[in-house]
């Protein structure tokens, strides 16, 4: 009895290694994003996710002060860097030591800290290592300072600044509140549909039902953008043009075959003899539907739901398609896309944090329909 | 409360494979009808079909004086019990007792009552408001039967109600159905099983099927006493019934036959004439047989090869004599001991002695000669 097929220990084994790597897989990208979406700008830019915690060097930009002594035929300009408001935003909390330090912004590392920099016709600069400099020069300073570039370690930085970003954006309520009205009953409406499409070709016997299975099951295989085009002339020939209305049709469209699919293999795999004696107690087709098939059909209802909501959550290119480019008329995604990475491309923290906004609401969508995702459904019925 | 007849029912499938053919068959109210016959002899299938679920393709089903060839299951009045039970598993024990009242949109003062009143008779009281998947197999095998007893029908069908149950529940359910009947006495019921105890503890009349059509028709004693062919003969009856051929020596009231092996029996069925040297097959059942010892006339002997002691009864299985021929088997009451390799002689009484000629026993002559196909379990 060891080694019933299914229980053999090497093959549990593989399960749980090839299980464990999907989870590694899957759960480290997106732990960095997390990390990444408290980050700041610049430390992104400077240091992986993985290394958050740990202090980051930064070039910084400073002036120094313009009050000058006469020393000799020269004047001397004495000062800490961190004094100016420009350096001190840089960093955090308290700056590390300066490491190396340059007057121009393309070589902001020229001279280590500690040495004098010679600037040319009898100038130079000395920065230490904490921040205080001397800078020395022929002529008189005017109203500005020397212009300092230098680097120092800054201490890690975690905010929520990249969260406050996001929300606080343009309209971005109103994304949100768009995205729902797509995603709501374009969710709703191909689940109704393919429901009772569904109970039809599982249980009700007319000509020509094997051929539809056969081309619902076909159209699972032609790509979206090949209808893109074609349905939004449709839309625009019919009068519904872009609008919320033409997304949900567009939507339902898409998401019909794999809907009439799932739901009809589920339903074909119920008790034949269940719906019998519902239809022996007297129940109509209709009855046998609302009654027996549909609160026995739960899981697979529950799965597309998640399906279908989580795509038309995260979709961008029907939107763009589809809704009106007008702001008020804009979804998340779109908003995103358009807005707050197109003005700032490459604003890592912002997409992060973005990312993890949005997907707040399918978290919640799939936690609280996965009750409905049980098994023994059916248990107590036959045999 | 109905009088149900079927009248030349047929089904064929696709125009061409048929599967039953020339029902004809008259059940009176307050029968028990059991449908009995081996694996694939549409027993199943005429059931569905008197319950609407299949489509009759021929001939006329008759309800209380109508043709409800094309009337749907629902307005049959019957009600029908299934071998898997299909309880619907979402639903309450009451909710699953009063699903089919809620949709003829009964009262639901009178849904109450009658759902009380079916718990009662069959004890599922304090099941009322449970879920069938936390019932035992016999608690849910009695919701199905409450499910069609709420429904007061005209006719309850059973499809094998009994064989998904364990030997020992299945014993305890088939004399509560016995009792159910009792107490229902106007109640028509038609019950399909294989099971032969089942069909003749619970019968008042068997219909036995093969081939697609109707082997016979009876008591349960009279298909045991007087069956019609050699396929009802070994169907009915364990172990089978063993026939012998033989040839008739001497026909009147009591006939002769003298069998290939020497033996001779005699029979009560009354022979003509004309019979006399015909080839027949003489049946006996192995419990008919009894042991001689003396030098007298015999009816068959042999070696015994196996036998198997029960303790009420030892069965004694003779050496086939001819090859791929089935051994005869005696069926004696009480121990025998080392009868292994011993030679046997044994007879029976002329009055438990058949007479088969052409597979159709000589005590029907009169009735028309059925093809029976399908083999003997």
């Amino acid at each position: 009895m060891e080694n019933i097929a299914g229980k053999k220990p090497a093959l549990i084994w593989a399960k749980n290694i090839a299980m464990a790597a999907m989870v590694l897989i899957w759960v480290i990208p997106t732990f960095g994003l997390l990390v990444s979406s408290f980050r700041d700008r610049d430390q992104i830019s400077a240091t992986g996710w993985w290394q958050a915690m740990l202090p980051v060097e930064l070039t910084a930009r400073a002036r120094t002060g313009t009050e000058a002594t006469p020393d000799g035929p020269l004047f001397r300009v004495e000062g800490n860097i961190f004094d100016d408001e420009e350096a001190r935003s840089y960093f955090s909390g308290t700056p590390g030591d300066i490491s190396a330090f340059g007057t121009r912004g393309a070589e902001p590392t020229t001279y280590p800290a500690g040495t004098t920099g010679d600037l040319g016709d009898g100038e130079t600069l000395t920065v230490n290592a904490d921040g205080s400099y001397v800078w020395i020069t022929p002529e008189k300073p005017g109203s500005r300072g020397q212009r300092v570039y230098f680097a120092a370690e800054s201490p890690p930085k975690l905010t929520l600044d990249n969260y406050r970003t996001v929300l606080s954006g343009d309209n971005m309520g109103r994304a949100f509140l768009n995205t729902l009205i797509v995603a709501v009953p374009a969710t709703f409406i191909p689940i109704l549909v393919a429901a009772f499409a569904a109970y039809s070709l599982a249980w009700m016997e007319f000509p020509i039902r094997g051929l539809l299975i056969a081309g619902i099951v076909g159209l699972l295989v032609v790509p979206i953008q090949l209808a893109l085009v074609p349905v939004l002339n449709l839309h625009n020939d019919i009068g519904v043009g872009q609008s919320f209305v033409g997304i949900w049709l567009a939507h339902t469209g898409f998401g019909m075959p794999l809907a009439v699919y799932l739901l009809r293999n589920y339903m074909a795999g119920l008790p034949r003899d269940i719906i019998e004696c519902a239809r022996v107690d007297g129940a109509t087709d209709f009855q046998i539907f609302t009654k027996i098939i549909l609160p026995l059909s739960l899981p697979a209802l529950a799965s597309f739901a998640i399906f279908q909501f989580l795509w038309t959550w995260n979709d961008l290119l029907v939107a763009k398609v589809f809704l009106p480019s007008a702001d008020e008329a804009k979804v998340m995604t779109v908003k995103i896309a358009d807005d707050l990475l197109g003005s700032r491309g490459g604003d890592w923290g912002i997409l992060a944090a973005a990312a993890f906004v949005s997907i707040a609401v399918p978290l919640g969508v799939f936690f609280s329909l996965q009750r409905f995702l049980v098994r023994g459904l059916l248990a107590g019925s036959v045999k | 409360m109905a009088n149900l007849s079927l009248k030349n029912v047929e089904k064929i499938y696709g125009g061409t494979v048929t599967v039953l053919k020339d029902i004809d068959l008259e059940i009176e109210t307050g029968e028990l009808i059991v449908f009995v016959g081996p694996s694939g002899c549409g027993k199943s299938t005429l059931l569905r079909m008197i319950a609407g679920l299949e489509r009759i393709t021929g001939g006329e089903l008759d309800i209380d004086g109508m043709i409800v060839n094309e009337v749907p299951p629902a307005q049959r009045g019957i009600a029908m019990v299934f071998q898997s039970y299909a309880l619907y598993p979402h639903m309450s024990v009451r909710d699953n007792m009063s699903f089919a009242l809620k949709i003829a949109k009964m009262p639901k003062a009178e849904i109450d009552e009658r759902v009380e009143r079916a718990a009662k008779i069959l004890q599922l009281d304090a099941l009322l408001d449970r879920l069938p998947k936390a019932l035992s197999g016999g608690q849910r095998q009695r919701v199905a039967i409450g499910r069609s007893i709420v429904r007061d029908p005209k006719v309850y069908l059973f499809d094998e109600p009994l064989s998904n149950l364990d030997a020992s529940l299945r014993v305890a359910t088939r004399i509560e159905i016995a009792q159910l009947k009792e107490s229902m006495p106007d109640s028509t019921m038609i019950y399909v099983t294989h099971d032969q105890v089942e069909a003749m503890t619970l019968a008042s009349r068997i219909v036995v099927l093969a081939g697609g059509g109707i082997a016979q028709v009876g008591t349960p004693l009279e298909l045991y006493e007087k069956p019609e062919n050699e396929f009802v003969a070994k169907f009915i009856g364990s172990p089978a019934m063993n026939l012998i051929p033989g040839e008739i020596i001497q026909t009147g009231a009591e006939t002769h036959v003298r069998t290939k092996d020497g033996g001779e029996a005699i029979s009560t069925v009354p022979t003509l004439p004309e019979d006399l040297g015909k080839t027949v097959n003489i049946g006996v059942r192995p419990e008919d047989l009894v042991a001689i010892s003396d030098g007298g006339p015999f009816l068959y002997h042999g070696k015994i090869a196996i036998t198997e002691a029960l303790g009420e009864v030892t069965i004694l299985y003779f050496h086939p004599d001819v090859e791929g021929r089935d051994a005869v088997i005696a069926k004696l009451p009480g121990i025998h001991k080392n009868m292994r390799g011993v030679d046997v002689k044994v007879t029976a009484d002329p009055s438990k002695v058949h007479i088969f000629e052409d597979g159709q026993s000589l005590l029907y002559r009169d009735r028309p000669k059925k093809r029976i196909t399908a083999g003997v379990h």
